[in-house]
């Protein structure tokens, strides 16, 4: 008996760091390329290591980087266990973003505490909006929803790319003859406070939180078990009088939110105003993405991708630093972040195998007690 | 200026254009069919392309042989494929996330590669125009349909050769039993592994050609991520074409068509702003999608692991 609680601890032990693994293989694997591209995988190691944690500073970076992770991967924890796979992070960010700086360049004359408050909402409701409508269309129209966000996040960045050339524009850069599409600046009142003397601000803070909320609301509460069952079996949720197609809008809604809720604090928190280079990522800088990769290596757990969240904007900070010292270019973080993502699923297969060999004996256990019984 | 669109030159230059812009479509849509068929779902056709056309471009500007570097983007495809197989078939892995992590993956090498081996934006002698004896003598059709390069040629020839073998070969039929009843065909003595292996190879070695076509033979440079959104709208034109090649290139016509029209109204100076002008193709892709495919029924058995019941 102390045997199997032992084995069953290890797998337990085992199960619980697969991500780790992942990771440990994406590094290999991108320590050969760089042996390939004829560049000393430590060096950069190393190099990498300095930018993400070398300083006070660049601890600050990379909590800052985290940030947008750890509020998009919340939202992903929620749509990925009601089985909703939402990849349109980038367009939510996009769209709360906007709808964010509208607010605080519109309200100009109004407390500061308020309109940040209307502000981080609006980004809330931007992002819930395009999560909302792929969400509705998979509900009831049988749209994939893979699908359906890559083009919501193409249509966002056209319209981030339209409104702040046009409507949204700068007023001192519409007389210029430069034209930087760029919206005007936010107002210093109106700026997510700092929470040290460094760039890190309350958006980090209210992550945190978050993510505990988003603990207690899948776990905790109706609508988060009721958005669980309909990712596990839709059919046994049906019988069970969910209305699963409303829960399917549900938690593609409230994970674009939380994207949504991500651009807003981009916006608040770090740039203060929304500036583009015509493409997604150079205003998200890919957290639409990289959250997907974050809440995935925290197991779809909202509390496990706060570390998750921290490890991946480390990686992206320090390949920065990577970029300048040892000259490897930072898309190298990209592929391994790919890697992770394709390691971590795959390694759900020992899981499921482990799983099923314990099923397994517990029902060879079962069937020997049986006749025992029968004979007692 | 409106006028201007409606001239016949630029009628056909529109049509033209149009058909050359439906090359890497059709590639990497009629490879996804097949895997799809199969019942595997690629989501890192993007991120295969990518791949593809990086490893042509270099090939042919340092071999100065362009087949060489279509066969380097097959190869490159073919072995994104294989890794696409294994983690599906053999490891059961949910197959919409590990296309993202493909599509990462190819995202960040391909940038990753060209930076480190050619760190500037370079430009290629591509694949020649074809002209068609007689047929491109043709006034309009001949420069619409017979004045293009090889794989554009190839990349419709395609269509009939993927109907034929899905519909008429007894591998295509073994696909298809795959993909709609695995269970079934394995109790046939149909090796589902097997058929999916060669669907989602096949599949990655023209997602390959389709990204080689961008390269060397369209835009005949490379840069990074210049496949920009290109190798999804490939998977969602086959959920369009109803996972038919004809069907698929009913899409890919009307896609690049549109393109092609909104590239001509900014050639052209028509005041539409170009955002809007750029977001109507991913519009209409969304509003397509609304309509057909809750009229058609996808393959039974897509993005579902197969294992033997034992």
């Amino acid at each position: 008996m102390k045997k199997l609680f032992q084995s069953e601890w290890i797998s337990r032990l085992v199960e619980a760091l697969n991500p780790v693994f992942a990771a440990l293989a994406a590094l290999a694997v991108g320590a050969v390329t760089l042996l390939l591209l004829k560049i000393n995988p430590i060096e950069a190691y190393r190099a990498l290591w300095d930018g993400a944690f070398g300083s006070t500073n660049a601890f600050a970076e990379t909590l800052v980087k985290a940030t947008p992770l750890l509020l998009v991967g919340l939202g992903i924890c929620i749509s990925f266990r009601g089985d909703v796979i939402n990849i349109g992070g980038e367009g939510q960010m996009i769209v709360g973003a906007i709808l964010a700086t509208w607010v605080g360049l519109t309200f100009t004359d109004w407390p500061g505490w308020v309109v940040i408050t209307l502000s981080m909402l609006a980004g809330f409701l931007g992002g819930a909006i395009w999560g909302g409508i792929p969400g509705y269309l998979k509900a009831y129209f049988n749209v994939n929803e893979i699908l359906s966000t890559v083009m919501m996040n193409a249509i966002a960045v056209q319209l981030m790319n339209f409104l702040l050339r046009g409507p949204m524009i700068d007023p001192s850069q519409a007389e210029l003859a430069s034209k930087i599409p760029q919206t005007a600046r936010l107002l210093d009142i109106f700026r997510l406070p700092r929470l040290a003397p460094t760039r890190l601000h309350l958006g980090a803070l209210i992550a945190v939180v978050l993510a505990i909320l988003v603990y207690i609301l899948l776990w905790r509460t109706t609508l988060g078990y009721r958005i669980r069952a309909v990712g596990q079996n839709p059919h046994a949720s049906r019988y069970a009088g969910i209305n699963v197609k409303r829960y399917v809008v549900l938690a593609l809604l409230l994970s674009g939110a939380f994207s949504g809720l991500a651009g807003a604090t981009q916006v608040f928190g770090v740039n203060y105003r929304m500036i583009t280079d015509g493409s997604a990522s150079g205003f998200t800088g890919s957290a639409g993405f990289n959250g997907i990769v974050a809440a995935l290596f925290g197991q779809l757990h909202p509390i496990w991708s706060i570390p998750a969240s921290v490890l991946f904007g480390a990686l992206l900070v320090g390949a920065n630093k990577m970029q300048r010292v040892v000259q490897v270019p930072s898309a190298l973080v990209t592929a391994l972040n790919g890697l992770v993502v394709v390691f971590v699923v795959s390694s759900e297969f020992w899981r499921r195998r482990r799983q099923r060999r314990r099923l397994a004996a517990a029902g060879a256990d079962e069937e020997r007690l049986q006749p025992a019984e029968s004979s007692a | 200026m409106i006028s201007d669109l409606l001239s016949v030159t630029v009628l056909i230059g529109i049509l033209a254009s149009g058909i050359r812009l439906a090359t890497p479509y059709l590639y990497a849509a009629i490879g996804e069919t097949f895997g799809q068929r199969s019942g595997v779902l690629n989501l890192g056709v993007e991120g295969q392309m990518l791949l593809g056309a990086f490893a042509a471009f270099y090939v042919a500007l340092t071999t100065g042989n362009l087949w060489l570097g279509v066969l380097a983007a097959m190869i490159v495809g073919a072995l994104m494929g294989l890794a696409m197989a294994f983690v599906t078939v053999n490891l059961h892995a949910q197959q919409g996330i590990s296309g993202i992590g493909f599509y990462l993956f190819g995202l960040g090498l391909s940038d990753l590669l060209f930076q480190k081996m050619l760190g500037r934006v370079e430009t290629v002698k591509g694949f020649p125009k074809i002209y068609a004896p007689l047929l491109s003598d043709i006034p309009g059709i001949g420069e619409i349909f017979f004045s293009q390069n090889v794989l554009v040629y190839m990349a419709f020839a395609l269509v009939p050769i993927g109907w034929f073998v899905l519909n008429k070969t007894t591998l295509g039929l073994k696909i298809r039993a795959v993909g709609e009843n695995p269970d079934a065909a394995d109790s046939l003595g149909v090796s589902v592994a097997r058929v999916r292996y060669f669907t989602v190879i096949l599949g990655g070695t023209l997602s390959g050609v389709a990204g080689a076509s961008l390269s060397i033979a369209l835009l005949n440079v490379f840069q990074q991520n210049m496949t920009s959104g290109l190798g999804f709208i490939a998977v969602a034109l086959v959920y369009f074409g109803a996972w038919r090649p004809w069907g698929v290139l009913g899409g890919a016509l009307l896609f690049s068509m549109i393109n092609s029209l909104q590239l001509w109204i900014q050639v052209l100076g028509i005041p539409v702003p170009s955002d809007i002008a750029v977001m109507m193709p991913y519009v209409l892709t969304i509003l397509v999608l609304v309509a057909t495919v809750s009229r058609v029924r996808a393959p039974s058995a897509l993005t579902k692991p197969f294992e033997r019941e034992e």
